[in-house]
């Protein structure tokens, strides 16, 4: 009796093993399928199949792909597009998460008559479909004079990411006890020093938290991106999207793949670095959010 | 002076993310709602002609075509990521014992964004190239797969990326879930006898509630946003069979310069997400009361 219950669990266990073991195949396939295509020539491409190993790797479709793939009537590859991104992401990453934490600070432990308010009015900004906010924010970066800039972006990014840093902050500040505010007031420190010297020593976490959804979620960024950037500031997703509907010549999957590849590597080295923040991340803001 | 400052640096430091909030998501949602009811083409014109331009948006065959898209798109992914990523969470949930890594492969596409998620499956399910020459050469003959040229089958492989990238996250959602359950509860149900497929269907899911209601809400928020993912995917092709909403908008206000259908399009969209959103945090709200 015993042994046939033990059987039974072992079957059981295989089975779910087997079933995980299969997703996972499943959730890496198109990740190998970039990877693989991206190092085959196109003949290889053409009489081969997905899951096939690259016969003869090589690195041409990279460097297509990189520095001279047709994004449109420009021929300069990805190259200037992933700088653009670069120049988008930085700044406007910075800017939000030092906005973010003096507002989740302020909302969390210095809380006035309409403060709450704030919040929740933050709160449900986070929700918005964008759409509802495209074309008035066009009119006022064409007045600013910030259309088709990085600058712009920058602004738009910062604008609307700061709902959500706001948030992350905000959350992560409750949960630390009012009385340490109290004990640093008597003792004469006041809101920057408190700031300073009792919540920075302990926000690190939050910190990594915060710049890694920012950073995925900018740089992953197209609807922004697509509207308000002109030909020569567009980030790069809005660059891959073209590359790959730019029909110039035969189409080659193999330089579509490594431009995706390319595109979307920043974000799976964060992810791989600092998978356990960046779950922590999307779990908070979309729970809480 | 230096009191007043000192009192009120709290207002002070949150002055400027408060303006920048009223300004540029109430006010704007205010302008995009007032030119929904003005007859502007391709520059706002403060002629104001009542619902004409809703009335035109729900005459249009194009609109029709998203919004029935969206219905389909929103049902099954929100379906098929829930059941996947519960049913990954819950065999993930046995002590297995990998389970780090196979977490990390399950919730990776999630840090790509939806622009290579839809290059990506735009060559997999390339008819001719990609899937259907697989399985041919696999020694299934025969075998077609043409969904994404297809105009009454392309919405589907939106749904199939869109589930290829999200339901790690449901998985994580429900896995953190999971964790959070009283190991003496799930311990005096077994000492009462009760079957793993009881112990589950009638004790942890009911549990399970509120990350029930978070996942929805949040996959009908991607699924609403699902822009970039139609954009890269089909183009909202063929013709405009596979677009949603925020591709109607995004062509009616930029490429075809109707910004008042346009603002019409995105105000629907807004009203949307609210449907979806007020008995959500009402529900939140009530819960923190009591």
């Amino acid at each position: 009796m015993n042994s046939f219950k033990l059987t039974n669990i072992n079957i059981g266990r295989t089975l779910i093993y087997l079933i995980l073991l299969f997703f996972a195949f499943i959730y890496l396939a198109p990740l190998y399928v970039m990877f693989t295509t991206s190092l085959k020539d196109i003949e290889e491409i053409r009489s081969g199949n997905l899951m096939a190993l690259p016969m003869d790797p090589s690195l041409y479709a990279w460097k297509k792909a990189w520095s001279s793939a047709c994004t449109g009537s420009e021929c300069e590859g990805l190259a200037p597009f992933f700088w653009n991104s670069v120049r988008i992401v930085f700044p406007a990453v910075i800017i939000s998460t030092i906005l973010g934490a003096f507002n989740g600070y302020a909302l969390a432990k210095w809380k006035f008559k309409g403060s709450e308010f704030i919040f929740g009015a933050l709160l449900f900004g986070c929700f918005i479909p964008f759409q509802v906010i495209l074309l008035p924010m066009a009119k006022l970066l064409g007045s600013l004079g910030l259309a088709n800039t990085v600058t712009g972006l920058v602004l738009v990014h910062v604008i609307y990411g700061v709902a959500f840093t706001t948030l992350f902050f905000r959350n992560y500040y409750v949960g630390i006890p009012t009385e340490l505010v109290k004990a640093a007031k008597l003792d004469g420190a006041g809101f920057f020093a408190i700031f300073r010297h009792v919540f920075i020593p302990l926000s690190t976490p939050i910190f990594v938290v915060t710049i890694i959804w920012q950073f995925t979620q900018i740089w992953n960024d197209f609807l922004f991106g697509v509207v308000y950037s002109g030909s020569g500031t567009q980030p790069i997703t809005v660059a891959l999207n073209n590359l790959v509907n730019t029909s110039v010549g035969g189409k080659e999957y193999n330089v579509d793949m490594a431009a995706a590849v390319i595109a979307a590597f920043p974000t799976l080295v964060v992810y791989v670095i600092a998978g356990k923040y960046f779950v922590r991340g999307l779990t908070a803001g979309a729970v809480k959010g | 002076m230096f009191n007043f400052l000192e009192k009120n640096l709290p207002k002070i430091v949150l002055a400027p993310t408060t303006i920048a909030m009223i300004v540029c998501m109430y006010g704007f949602i205010l302008w995009t709602g007032l030119l929904s009811l003005t007859k502007s083409r391709m520059m706002p014109q403060w002629e104001f002609v009542g619902l004409d331009q809703y009335f035109r948006l729900f005459n249009n065959p194009r609109w029709d075509v998203a919004v029935d898209n969206l219905v389909v798109f929103l049902i099954l992914f929100i379906l098929i990521a829930l059941v996947l990523g519960l049913l990954l969470a819950i065999f993930l949930d046995q002590k297995i014992r990998v389970e780090g890594a196979i977490r990390t492969i399950y919730l990776y596409p999630m840090a790509i964004s939806f622009i290579v998620t839809g290059t990506a499956w735009k060559w997999i399910l390339n008819p001719g190239l990609g899937i259907e020459k697989l399985m041919n050469d696999w020694g299934f003959i025969g075998f077609e797969f043409r969904w994404l040229v297809e105009s009454d089958m392309a919405i589907y492989t939106i749904v199939i990326a869109a589930v290829w990238q999200s339901s790690g996250f449901v998985m994580a959602l429900f896995l953190a879930g999971l964790r959070g359950v009283d190991d003496n509860l799930t311990k005096a149900a077994k000492i009462d006898g009760a079957s793993t497929f009881r112990l589950y269907w009638h004790i942890i899911l009911p549990l399970m509630r509120p990350v029930f209601f978070s996942a929805i809400v949040i996959l009908t928020h991607i699924a609403i946003k699902s822009f970039d993912l139609v954009q890269a995917l089909t183009g909202g092709g063929p013709g405009y069979a596979s677009d949603l909403p925020a591709n109607f908008m995004y062509t009616y206000s930029f490429n075809r310069a109707q910004i008042g259908v346009g603002a019409a399009s995105a105000m629907i969209m807004l009203f949307g997400v609210l449907a979806v959103l007020i008995p959500y945090l009402y529900s939140e709200l009530r819960e923190k009361k009591s």
